[in-house]
């Protein structure tokens, strides 16, 4: 997850060689320098955080190294500023050469050249040598190879310098070509895993492939330009981030496990830590009642509209907590990519509303169905997967959104998004427009929880616990997962609705894959075992945002530490910890 | 005794291994018929063609006469076929009850209902079967504190949940004291007896295949090599070079 990070911090230290030092020194002494410096960087994470980490559940050591994007990205902003940085050309291939008629230049050459040979290289050292046989056993079974008396802990360490010196590397040889720029990180971050979904995990040759076939796609729909089918015009060139995912798709329909990849191993111990559930008692039910009379009083205690707008932010971001959680925790499949029903939630709702001319109402109803439809489809692969690779799947899925609301400028504003979505009378005051929030939200998780309360919730929780044996008792897991996918991105898409009509505008960010790291970070921070995890952590997480956001500029950077926090010293999550005490106490 | 389960050339290999190689046998109404053989012998393999699980190369799988080659465990579940794991599996966030109850839940097919609480439905029927296994006291407990050997009676409650026909169970000992060992199987007889249930299973203690089978089938190296009933397993020459060798190995060279 890091690796986006390091290889920005490759391209910017390389900037920096380059145009300080400047000449043939600054340039190809930067490459070098940079690889070395990102190679000890992902050195240092290794032993500073993932090795404390890796006995914790794989959700936690997915989002404890997204708290280091986080934290590199502030400090890269933070040293160099917040500024694009174009670097200067390549000393000795500034030059171009003529091929078929055309020019090349020699640089990229020179990187078609590169390509391969690091390819090769890393090829040989893997399967050719004591230390690459070590790694790749390593990687199947760490203890076993630890009990074989190899120091498995430097064979780590080792191997994330190795990765941090090419993502280095990589990010270096890109900034004559591309400017430096704090995208970097998560747009490397996107292609990457497309690229080893499509390869397969564990697979160099497979991520090579793909990265080829991908591009070579990509390539020929800008080359084909705009093209005339059918008395239709297709400007082709825009279809690229829609080619990338169609590729994505027809793979993993005809190999799951990507090209060159094998069927993911059963996870060899699946406990289940959690607590079976219980209708609430009597004491929390009259709490429960007691928290919405107070919520509902709200708007008539507070004469400031800040605290209603604050408020109606606390209750979208309740609801698209707990659709998360309805997947994340009951369903098992931690989504890192949940920021997209919300986006389409909330353009549905937006876009209706502007384009289709829908009222309001009919907006905020149709809106959810526009989430259904990409999480149903969506879903259909990624309930097929699990852990690393669903998470991968699903941040790639939200990232393609991304970039089709981001580049499709016509229909969606672009990076202006749309604006002036307001919502109509009554709902046209802070307060009156809380309320109905307030409602649909409640409505919402009261909903999902009643499903789980019932047979499908506890099919839903047979399949996470052991697939094996649901399968055996006629339990059909992925249909069942499907199903949950597509109800948690419809509620997931109502939230994003009423964000739309709560900010009277959409934009890109609202499907930045940021806001689905902060869904996890609700829920997480909230436990994620616990069916009030949600309810808790959402409006915990939105008023730590409030505070800090007015303190300092780089919130990002509390949200990572915050994360880290999180992850090492309280993974059970604030509802966790005062259910466990309420358990004990109640013995 | 008429024949509940066929299995007719049952042919299976993995890249060029021959896990399975022309394999016919029958399985009676009623009976209790032991598989056994040395480790790769092929024994998981067939229990898991039987069971959906994997696909076959060849051959012919019936159940009461209908072919149920080809289909996956949820549909052969469904034929009547309940089955239990080398490594018993059941599900950790669930109470011991609620196992059971999603169990006769997705025998009545009631898995997608989303409104009505499961908590109280066929709550009755699944404390009847946790008595006959000896858990009804532990019924409310999370499924995830049981002692392995209750878990693996537990696994079996949910093995009957669908009144099945024909019980497959894949090393129901492993992992288990002698003393439960016995216990468990007793237990299991006396249902599948009282119930009219055909069972196959798969066994590495010899005492407890001796003692409790019916018949005994054994395979080695993929191919069946002997039938009968204890006494007659124990006299088959075949059987004492496969499980004790001939000691004409190194005459005949490296294999």
């Amino acid at each position: 997850m890091a690796h986006g990070s390091l290889y920005m911090l490759g391209a910017y230290i390389a900037y920096s060689c380059a145009s300080k030092v400047g000449g043939v020194a600054g340039f190809w002494g930067g490459l070098l320098a940079s690889a070395a410096a990102v190679a000890l960087a992902g050195a240092l994470i290794e032993v500073l955080l993932l090795r404390r980490i890796y006995h914790v559940a794989e959700l936690f050591q997915l989002l404890a190294t997204f708290a280091v994007v986080l934290v590199l990205s502030d400090a890269v902003a933070a040293v160099w500023g917040v500024e694009d940085l174009l670097g200067p050309r390549a000393p000795g291939l500034r030059g171009s050469v003529e091929i078929l008629g055309h020019n090349f230049p020699q640089y990229d050459l020179f990187l078609v050249v590169l390509g391969p040979a690091v390819l090769a290289g890393l090829h040989l050292l893997l399967t050719r040598t004591r230390w690459g046989t070590l790694v790749r056993a390593a990687t199947q079974d760490r203890d076993m190879v630890a009990a074989l008396g190899v120091d498995q802990a430097k064979l780590f360490t080792a191997v994330f310098a190795l990765g941090g010196a090419l993502a280095g590397l990589g990010g270096a040889l890109e900034t004559p070509r591309q400017p430096a720029n704090l995208g970097m990180d998560l747009s490397a971050l996107g292609d990457a895993f497309v690229v080893v979904v499509v390869g397969g995990m564990g697979s160099i040759p497979g991520a090579y492939i793909a990265a080829l076939l991908i591009a070579e796609i990509k390539a020929i729909c800008i080359g084909l330009g705009t093209q005339s089918i059918a008395g239709f015009a297709f400007n082709f060139s825009k279809l690229t981030l829609v080619a990338e995912f169609i590729v994505m798709a027809i793979v993993l329909i005809a190999r799951p496990y990507g090209l060159l990849g094998r069927a993911q191993a059963m996870p060899r111990h699946t406990a289940a830590i959690e607590n079976p559930i219980e209708p609430a008692s009597r004491g929390l039910r009259l709490f429960a009642l007691a928290v919405l009379i107070a919520l509902a009083c709200l708007p008539f205690l507070s004469r400031s509209p800040y605290t209603v707008v604050l408020g109606t932010d606390v209750l979208i971001a309740v609801l698209f907590a707990a659709s998360l959680h309805f997947i994340a925790g009951p369903g098992g499949m931690h989504s890192f990519g949940h920021a997209a029903y919300f986006g389409l939630g909330c353009y549905g709702a937006g876009l209706l509303l502007k384009l289709a001319g829908l009222p309001m109402a009919g907006a905020i109803a149709a809106a959810p169905l526009v989430a259904a439809a990409g999480a149903a489809l969506f879903g259909w692969f990624a309930v097929r997967l699990s852990g690393v690779y669903l998470a991968m799947l699903t941040l790639a899925f939200a990232q393609i959104v991304w970039a089709v609301v981001f580049q499709w400028e016509a229909l969606t504003g672009g990076s202006n998004g749309v604006l002036g979505i307001w919502p109509s009378a009554p709902f046209n005051h802070e307060w009156t427009y809380y309320l109905l929030v307030l409602a649909l939200s409640v409505a919402g998780v009261l909903l999902m929880r009643r499903m789980l309360f019932a047979p499908f919730g506890y099919a839903m929780r047979a399949g996470r616990d052991s697939p094996l044996r649901a399968e055996a008792t006629g339990i059909a897991v992925l249909k069942v997962h499907w199903i949950a996918f597509i109800i948690a991105g419809t509620v997931c898409g109502l939230a994003g609705a009423l964000f739309a009509f709560a900010k009277g505008g959409i934009s890109p960010e609202t499907i930045h894959v940021a806001r689905s790291i902060d869904g996890l970070v609700m829920v997480l921070l909230g436990g994620i075992h616990e069916l009030a995890g949600p309810l808790v952590g959402a409006p915990v997480f939105i008023l730590l945002q409030d505070s800090v956001m007015r303190a300092t500029p780089y919130w990002r950077g509390v949200l990572g530490v915050v994360i880290l926090l999180l992850v090492l010293v309280f993974p059970m999550g604030i509802a966790g910890t005062v259910g466990g005490w309420l358990r004990r106490w109640a013995r | 005794m008429s024949a509940l389960l066929e299995v007719r050339d049952l042919r299976k290999s993995f890249g060029g291994v021959t896990a399975l190689d022309d394999v016919s046998f029958t399985l009676g109404e009623g009976e209790f018929l032991a598989l056994i053989g040395p480790n790769g012998a092929g024994k998981s393999t067939c229990f898991n063609l039987v069971n959906g699980q994997l696909p076959a190369d060849g051959g012919e799988i019936l159940l009461g006469g209908r072919s149920i080659l080809g289909l996956g465990p949820r549909e052969i579940w469904r034929r009547g076929v309940g089955r239990t794991f080398q490594v018993a599996a059941i599900w950790g966030s669930l109470t011991v009850c609620e196992n059971v109850q999603m169990a006769l839940l997705s025998h009545a097919g009631q898995v997608l209902r989303f409104w009505r609480a499961a908590r109280e439905r066929y709550r009755d029927e699944a404390l009847a079967l946790l008595g006959d296994v000896g858990m009804h006291a532990q019924a409310d407990r999370p499924a995830r504190e049981l002692a392995y050997g209750d878990v693996k009676r537990v696994e079996l409650a949910i093995a009957l949940a669908n009144s099945p026909r024909l019980l497959l169970m894949d090393e129901p000992t492993a992992g288990m004291a002698p003393r439960e060992r016995n216990e468990l199987i007793s237990l299991t007889r006396r249902l599948v007896r009282e119930r009219g249930i055909s069972v196959l299973f798969t066994e590495h203690s010899m005492d407890v295949v001796f003692a409790h089978a019916d018949r005994i089938i054994v395979l080695a190296r993929g191919r069946l090599i002997a039938q009968g009933d204890a006494a007659a397993i124990q006299a088959d020459p075949k059987v004492q070079e496969t499980y004790f060798g001939s000691g004409r190995m190194l005459a005949r060279g490296r294999a």
